[in-house]
């Protein structure tokens, strides 16, 4: 499926690639000991290192390493044995060194891959460029003061991981598709949490448009969107400025820009000769970072199975579709819950249940599946109960209400409401010998063809056992005695 | 008198019980009340701070095991920090600045038992050959020429920790070295600085300049003096990436040590034309001492040496126009008044704040790594710093020190100084290039020129190997005899 623009002179081809800042998971900073909790009070988790004081040193926080490697790892990507770190120098109030120690010109992991799922079902590899490890800034407050603006350095120190990728992506929905596989594999390894709205992963959206088969164009670049819907809407947007100016005759100017949802538009924060020079050069005070090759693979060997394998384990393994295997692996938790019930069990069913009835009654009481009252034992318990008769599939979906309200096992449930299905066939014909009796007008219309009227016959059933008939020895009796 | 001892007698007679810890302080900061005016060479002196610890070494003393420096009264350059004393770098961007946190390295000599006697003067952000840069004024070298009262410079950038141990202010004191700035005032002022291996001593809690640079190391009137200052200071520090993690050896053991059979090179590249004959007399009494000794003196060739200078003056700028640039009224020191943007205040904090000397570095080291400029500078001159260090490599093949004259000059009258700032960069000559290549140096003086001023010579190390350079030293410096003493000094008639 193809994405295109369509100006006055043409089909346009919009080229894009993004770069993804994602907080590293990590108990303290990049280069110092202070914590990276969330939402402390300002400036309550700052070292003197973060802050910048004098004769201060930074010293590499290994873990901050190893999650960069298993980042790297899960996108398949080449592993820099050695690697180096440098500084960015540019004056900001929120930057307390002066400078950003990151990694320019030998970053810790190279070039990779993330393969994209597309609404139809197509998939596409997008590449990564690299990975490299960076201090994150401080946050100013411009609203505490009528004159003047505050300084929190909570944030100032702490890791990200910046993953370029190459300018593969073709349409916002390939866009939106790479952000979402990002962070599900950033999630399940751990070593982000993606959460946009909390600012731990944001994007830098490049952006330019083409003829089919021209080379590139100038791009530009929009700063810090922070939401997927987002950057697809500033996508579309952007490309849609560019091809404008490109066949009004003038030219797109290489420039950095700002994407404001509430007006739904983009604007220059900065043009290519006001950019700063960063005078990037080695950090003396760190030496180059060298890992081991055995140190890697052992990271590799305790990699958790991610989504990718996770899908096709599952299809597999459990004979579910590639869409219902992709729903089921979206997220770490589900994909757990999922399996716990599938296992020893009939995986299509558990897998109906699991994105049927069971995500429904969680949508609708707003809980996440860590939350849910409904635990996969007792899910798991309530199929062994369709499996083995003692309830029907109507009944379950009653049960499976009642123990989201109490929690209950389910076999609990179905003693003290008496729900277990009724397979007494003596009790079973006299009902439908009552039914023939009460209806029979029914019985000679369905006698003279109407075959239709059968489910009219099951359904009195029903309501005459309150819903418990075993279904099978209900239409079996039924037939016996209406086609006799 | 007290402040005429050295560290290892004053160590021995606190333990002998012929005077106290508060006795000995006492003499350095009565002399320091006296001194310090006309030399200026402590910014900050704490005297009430020196003999409250006086008394506790006295205490530790009584009930012995106290450590090796117990109740020795040191000097400390103004560009540790030091927990809860003003450290200022001599400089006005950080004239109110009280560190809640005590550097490594003197943290290790408190450790040790050290008394802090105050914060001495230097260049401001040690940048500077004549401590002529400090915000605080200048320092007087304790020397004079004879006949001839003018102020002499102390050289720089550890000038005031160079002039309080030459005018007996201080038993010892620590300096750093990022270019020659320990060795340089030390011939100046003819006494011992040791600037260790880059890596020795941590840098964690010292105000830098240049951090592939620095180092810092003791100052004192001998050679075991220094070598009891140096096993104090050095040994590794998890809190700085470039400190080596190797044991630290017993360096006074050192001393005395027999150098029959040692190999000791003579750079040629250091024999620059329009050296003094003076200078060249002193190498040459060096070299024949050592000699007697029973080294064998070998001539070898550092090729590079020649571009150490411009190479030097690309690298330590680029550091230090990044390492300052945190210096921005932001969060701790000066914040100039009246801006009204955040730029502005930057740019009046730091015209205000930095010196002409500062404020010229960092824009040359802006300039070297700016787009366009930094293949030509900044990469260009890490090469050739591989090559200086290569040079060094190769000589140690050859021998096992080296032995240079420590500056072009002796000490300089004020009104001496160079115009063009490069003419006084030249007083860097001899010490960069051991800088580059992160050698160990140590000056000590030899003799006297023929206007009675100190000349030192400098001897330079394999990495990690200060032992040789103690052991060489303290054989030379027995074998010079140099007892002559400034005329500003403690007790000396004014």
């Amino acid at each position: 499926m193809t994405y295109t623009l369509e100006g006055n002179t043409g089909i346009w081809e919009i080229v894009v690639g993004l770069e993804v800042h994602a907080q590293v998971i990590s108990q303290s900073k990049l280069f110092s000991g202070a914590s990276t909790l969330f939402g402390g009070e300002p400036n309550s988790h700052v070292s003197l290192i973060d802050a910048g004081f004098p004769g201060m040193l930074p010293v590499i926080n290994q873990e901050c390493v190893r999650q960069a490697v298993r980042t790297g790892l899960g996108l398949k990507a080449h592993i820099n044995l050695e690697s180096r770190f440098d500084r960015k120098n540019y004056f900001y109030a929120d930057l307390p060194t002066g400078y950003q120690i990151s990694q320019f010109e030998h970053p810790i992991i190279g070039t990779g891959i993330v393969l994209i799922e597309l609404s139809d079902g197509s998939t596409r590899e997008i590449g990564i460029t690299r990975l490299h490890l960076e201090q994150d800034a401080g946050k100013l407050m411009h609203d505490q003061d009528p004159k003047r603006s505050f300084v929190d350095l909570n944030r100032a120190g702490v890791a990200l991981m910046e993953i370029v990728s190459e300018p593969d992506i073709r349409s916002p929905e390939e866009a939106g598709a790479y952000l979402r596989k990002l962070r599900q594999i950033l999630r399940y390894l751990g070593t982000c949490d993606g959460n946009m709205e909390e600012g731990s992963m944001r994007a830098d959206v490049n952006v330019s448009v083409r003829k089919a088969g021209e080379p590139f164009r100038t791009r530009c670049e929009i700063k810090n969107v922070n939401s997927i819907r987002f950057v697809m809407q500033a996508i579309e947007i952007e490309a849609t400025r560019q091809i404008e100016i490109w066949e009004a005759g003038g030219e797109v100017d290489q420039e950095t820009r700002l994407f404001d949802p509430n007006k739904g538009e983009t604007r220059s924060l900065r043009s290519k000769e006001d950019a700063h020079d960063y005078r990037y050069f080695p950090d003396p005070d760190l030496l180059p970072l060298v890992i081991e090759q055995d140190w890697v693979d052992q990271l590799k060997q305790t990699l958790p199975e991610l989504p990718d394998e996770k899908r096709a384990r599952f299809q597999q393994e459990y004979g579910i579709t590639a869409y219902d295997a992709g729903v089921l692996v979206a997220e770490q938790p589900t994909a757990d819950f999922y399996e716990r019930v599938a296992k020893g069990r009939d995986g299509k069913s558990a897998s109906a249940w699991v994105t049927g009835d069971f995500f429904a009654a969680l949508n609708r009481t707003g809980k996440s599946i860590e939350e849910s009252p409904v635990s996969s034992e007792n899910l798991g318990a309530m199929l062994d109960l369709i499996a083995d008769g003692t309830i029907n599939g109507k009944i379950a979906k009653d049960v499976l209400e009642t123990m989201f309200e109490t929690g209950e096992a389910p076999l609990e449930i179905v003693e003290r409401k008496g729900l277990r299905q009724v397979t007494d066939t003596g009790a079973l014909e006299t009902a439908a010998d009552d039914i023939i009796t009460k209806h029979a007008d029914k019985v000679a219309e369905y006698r003279g063809g109407k075959d239709k009227l059968f489910g009219f016959f099951v359904g009195q059933m029903m309501k005459a056992t309150g819903g418990k008939a075993n279904p099978a020895i209900v239409n079996d009796i039924l037939r016996k005695k209406l086609d006799a | 008198m007290l402040t005429d001892l050295t560290i290892a007698q004053a160590a021995d007679g606190l333990r002998k019980k012929d005077f106290s810890a508060v006795e000995l302080t006492l003499a350095h900061t009565t002399a320091i009340e006296a001194l310090n005016g006309r030399l200026n060479a402590y910014i900050t002196p704490m005297p009430d701070k020196a003999l409250d610890a006086a008394t506790k070494a006295d205490a530790a003393l009584a009930v012995g095991e106290a450590p090796v420096l117990t109740g020795i009264p040191l000097g400390v350059k103004d560009l540790f920090c030091t927990d809860g004393v003003k450290t200022t770098a001599a400089s006005k961007i950080l004239a109110n600045f009280i560190p809640p946190y005590e550097s490594t390295v003197t943290a290790k000599l408190l450790k040790n038992g050290a008394i802090f006697l105050g914060k001495t003067n230097l260049d401001e952000f040690a940048m500077g050959s004549a401590n002529l840069t400090s915000a605080f004024g200048e320092v007087e070298n304790p020397w004079h020429r004879a006949n001839d009262p003018s102020p002499l410079v102390p050289g720089g950038s550890s000038g005031g920790s160079a002039a309080a141990v030459a005018a007996h202010l201080a038993m010892g004191a620590t300096g750093t070295d990022t270019g020659g700035s320990i060795r340089q005032p030390a011939a100046y002022c003819g006494i011992v600085g040791l600037k260790p291996t880059y890596g020795r001593c941590s840098r964690w809690g010292t105000i830098a300049f240049a951090s592939s640079l620095d180092q810092a190391g003791p100052m004192t009137r001998t050679v075991e003096d220094a070598a009891i200052m140096l096993g104090a200071m050095a040994g590794h520090d998890p809190k700085d990436s470039t400190s080596a993690n190797l044991p630290v050896p017993d360096y006074r053991a050192a001393c005395g040590r027999s150098l029959k059979g040692l190999r000791v090179g003579i750079p040629a590249e250091y024999r620059a034309s329009g050296m003094s004959e003076e200078i060249l007399a002193v190498w040459q009494k060096g070299i024949d001492m050592l000699r007697e000794a029973g080294c064998e003196i070998v001539d070898v060739s550092l090729p590079h040496t020649k571009y150490g200078l411009a190479t030097y003056y690309i690298i330590a700028p680029a550091e230090c126009s990044s390492n300052l640039a945190r210096y921005d009224g932001v969060r701790f020191g000066v914040r100039a008044e009246g801006a009204t943007s955040l730029d502005e205040m930057y740019e009046k904090t730091r015209h205000d704040g930095f010196g002409e000397e500062v404020r010229r570095r960092i824009l040359v080291g802006t300039y070297v790594l700016s787009a366009g400029y930094y293949d030509a500078y900044y990469l260009k001159a890490q090469k050739v710093r591989t090559l200086i260090r290569r040079d060094f490599t190769e000589a140690f093949e050859k021998v096992d020190v080296l032995l240079t004259p420590t500056a072009p000059t002796a000490a300089f009258r004020r009104d001496e100084k160079p115009v063009d700032p490069v003419q006084m960069y030249l007083n860097d000559v001899f010490t960069v290039p051991a800088s580059m290549a992160g050698q160990p140096g140590m000056s000590l003086p030899i003799g006297l020129d023929s206007q009675g001023l100190p000349l030192g010579l400098q001897l330079i190390g394999r990495h990690f190997d200060e032992e040789t350079l103690i052991a060489v030293g303290s054989g030379l410096e027995k074998a010079a005899g140099f007892t002559a003493r400034p005329d500003l000094r403690a007790g000396a008639d004014a």
